[in-house]
């Protein structure tokens, strides 16, 4: 019994959090390159909604998820646009874009509010599924789930062991010795920022056509785009320390619902602020340890060091600083 | 866009005008919009002097309404005219110390303000809704809808008929000249101006950054506090989850278009109030979303900020 309890408790954690991966990759890789897309919030509401109205009008779940992804990487590039070749601030143009794109998902969704639609189908591993308990953990799920746990390895394997990795990564440290090198930064930053702004509408899709479906108002995914900004901090601006942030998002959320057992009283929703404080403890933590007096204190406390090297992460150098002259 | 939503864009902007400046007592409506919407965007207008991104402002507004609510909870009994002044002092109190937390993990621990603002955000709503559904729960049950409304004699006064009090709109003019009296002809002014511009340059005439920043953030939170508290003391008579109503986020959509400059304020915050106001209706007689409001005033500023861009690219490029 508690065994089947215990795997049926992964297999939701795993499918649950598949949307937040993908979002909170696709920001990984923005702001890797140096640039920050504060529009998550409203692009995954927004590409929900025409995942949604896309894949009811065609009655194809491809073509459904094919319309969040162009919406995620539409939005992203109205960011880089303004900040990269119009010298806006980013984070002006990402905050307004988080807000209307919102409100412009609530206003055109109106028609396709709670009514059915397709639904992500299981795809069972053939052979694997039936193994004891691992079977419905890992291998009973939506291609959705499975995409997402890709998305974390090959986002850890472009970024630290590929040559375009090397180069985005350059471009988010100094963009001005990258130019010096022959890349065009500014090119590489929109270049990242649209295919980042795809898994971001891949994740908007994912919430409608899977993990939360259906389209409406409030739909379900308020304040999960938020929630991958933070993950992408807690993280360290590392892809596999953004992943294990989301999945423990994921227990926090599924905790929640058993504390709600508990203390009937109070609202999911004030568990659902949880990873914020922790968001913010883990930017203090990082700026704590780079002190010299802390890394001194450190020095012949071999156990302090490994803690020490596992927290401080440091955001990329030139993040939020736009390449605007080439 | 309207026309994508299912209806003739005309007609829906009709229904706008018609709800919000159609009759004195739309307008005075609209004005109960804009006395906090104005509150909010003459704070944010301190932070972004000083080159501070204060997106806190939602949370800082909650934190206000709280600590009204709590003063009025507990000076229930007591004469009014004691306890409503209070109840203001204590909101800007409140509103003024969260922003505080923000800004002192700003320039203490090295925590972006806007991931910084963003948190505490989230952390206020948490709170609110802790607040709501455990200790200020209403009797019996709690709900969504919110605490148990005040006795009217806490209620903000409100002339008759009118859905706004107008002391409050003459005392908010009063603070915008104020806050562009003390932006444009004091040292604060010029201290936050030379800060915003250039930090290094202003630490070596002996400005100290950190400690403007703090004063900038709280000027800013307590003036959202005062937001939080009319919310509380004139408009809903008790604490509700949705107390804000993201005027916080609002306002800084009103204060980019205005150019970061406290001119337009007044005029852009009424505009940005008659399109909310205007907008409730839009469900119930073209069952649109009333969420236009919200698509059309950030249409505004993502236009503006492109015009914007394309001067700066002109400029650039001669």
């Amino acid at each position: 019994m508690s065994e089947w309890l215990l795997s049926l408790f992964v297999a939701s954690l795993l499918a649950g959090a598949a949307p937040l991966i993908l979002a909170s990759m696709g920001e990984t890789l923005t702001e890797k390159a140096g640039l920050i897309n504060l529009s998550l919030d409203g692009a995954i509401l927004l590409s929900a909604m025409t995942g949604f109205a896309a894949a009811v009008e065609t009655q194809s779940l491809l073509v459904g998820f094919a319309a969040g992804a162009v919406t995620g990487a539409a939005t992203a590039a109205v960011v880089a646009l303004m900040s990269l070749y119009l010298g806006q601030s980013q984070v002006a143009v990402g905050f307004v874009l988080t807000l209307t794109t919102k409100d412009l998902a609530y206003f055109l969704g109106n028609s396709y509010a709670r009514i059915p639609g397709p639904q992500a189908p299981v795809c069972a591993v053939p052979g694997l599924e039936a193994l004891p308990w691992l079977g419905p953990a890992l291998f009973r799920h939506t291609l959705v789930t499975y995409g997402a746990m890709a998305a974390i390895a090959l986002t850890w394997f472009f970024l630290y062991r590929s040559r375009a990795g090397l180069v985005l990564r350059a471009v988010g440290e100094n963009p001005q010795a990258a130019f010096a090198r022959g890349i065009d930064a500014r090119s590489v930053q929109f270049f990242y920022a649209v295919v980042g702004g795809l898994l971001v509408g891949l994740a908007g899709a994912a919430f409608s056509l899977s993990v939360k479906p259906g389209w409406g108002r409030p739909q379900g995914a308020e304040g999960m785009g938020w929630i991958a900004l933070a993950l992408v901090i807690f993280g360290g601006w590392h892809p596999l320390k953004v992943a294990v942030g989301a999945y423990l998002f994921a227990v926090l959320q599924m905790l929640g619902i058993t504390f709600q057992g508990m203390w009937p009283s109070i609202p999911s929703q004030v568990f659902q602020t949880a990873p914020f404080p922790l968001m913010i403890f883990a930017l203090v933590l990082m700026h704590v340890s780079q002190r010299p007096q802390v890394e001194r204190w450190a020095a012949d406390r071999p156990w302090a060091q490994r803690v020490l090297r596992f927290v401080r992460a440091r955001a990329p150098r030139a993040l939020g600083r736009p390449v605007l002259d080439r | 866009m309207v026309a994508l939503g299912g209806a003739s864009p005309l007609e829906a902007y009709r229904h706008i005008l018609a709800g919000s400046l159609g009759s004195w007592a739309k307008i005075t409506q609209v004005l109960r919009v804009w006395v906090p919407l104005t509150l909010c965007s003459l704070g944010l207008l301190y932070t972004f002097q000083i080159g501070l991104w204060n997106i806190g402002v939602e949370g800082q507004v909650v934190l206000g309404a709280v600590g009204a609510t709590a003063l009025v909870r507990w000076g229930l009994g007591a004469p009014p005219h004691w306890v409503i002044p209070a109840a203001l002092v204590g909101a800007v109190l409140c509103g003024g110390l969260w922003a505080l937390a923000a800004g002192v993990l700003k320039t203490h621990a090295g925590v972006n303000e806007i991931f910084a603002g963003l948190g505490l955000n989230f952390v206020a709503t948490g709170l609110l809704l802790w607040l709501i559904f455990g200790p200020w729960k209403q009797p019996g049950i709690a709900s969504m809808s919110g605490t148990e409304t005040f006795p009217q004699s806490y209620w903000f006064p409100t002339a008759g008929g009118w859905a706004v009090s107008p002391e409050a709109v003459v005392a908010v003019s009063a603070l915008l000249g104020m806050v562009a009296w003390s932006l444009r002809a004091t040292r604060l002014g010029l201290a936050l101006k030379a800060i915003g511009r250039n930090d290094q340059a202003a630490f070596l005439l002996g400005l100290s950054p950190p400690r403007w920043m703090l004063l900038a953030m709280m000027l800013a939170g307590g003036l959202a506090g005062l937001a939080g508290a009319y919310q509380v003391l004139a408009v809903y008579h008790r604490l509700i989850p949705n107390i804000s109503s993201q005027y916080g986020y609002l306002a800084l959509l009103v204060v980019m278009l205005a150019g970061f400059r406290w001119q337009g304020i007044p005029f852009i915050a009424f505009f940005f109030a008659a399109l909310n106001v205007g907008s409730i209706q839009l469900p119930m007689m073209l069952r649109m979303d009333s969420s236009l409001a919200g698509v059309i005033q950030g249409s505004l500023v993502l236009a503006a900020l492109a015009v914007q861009g394309m001067a700066w690219r002109r400029r650039t490029a001669s």
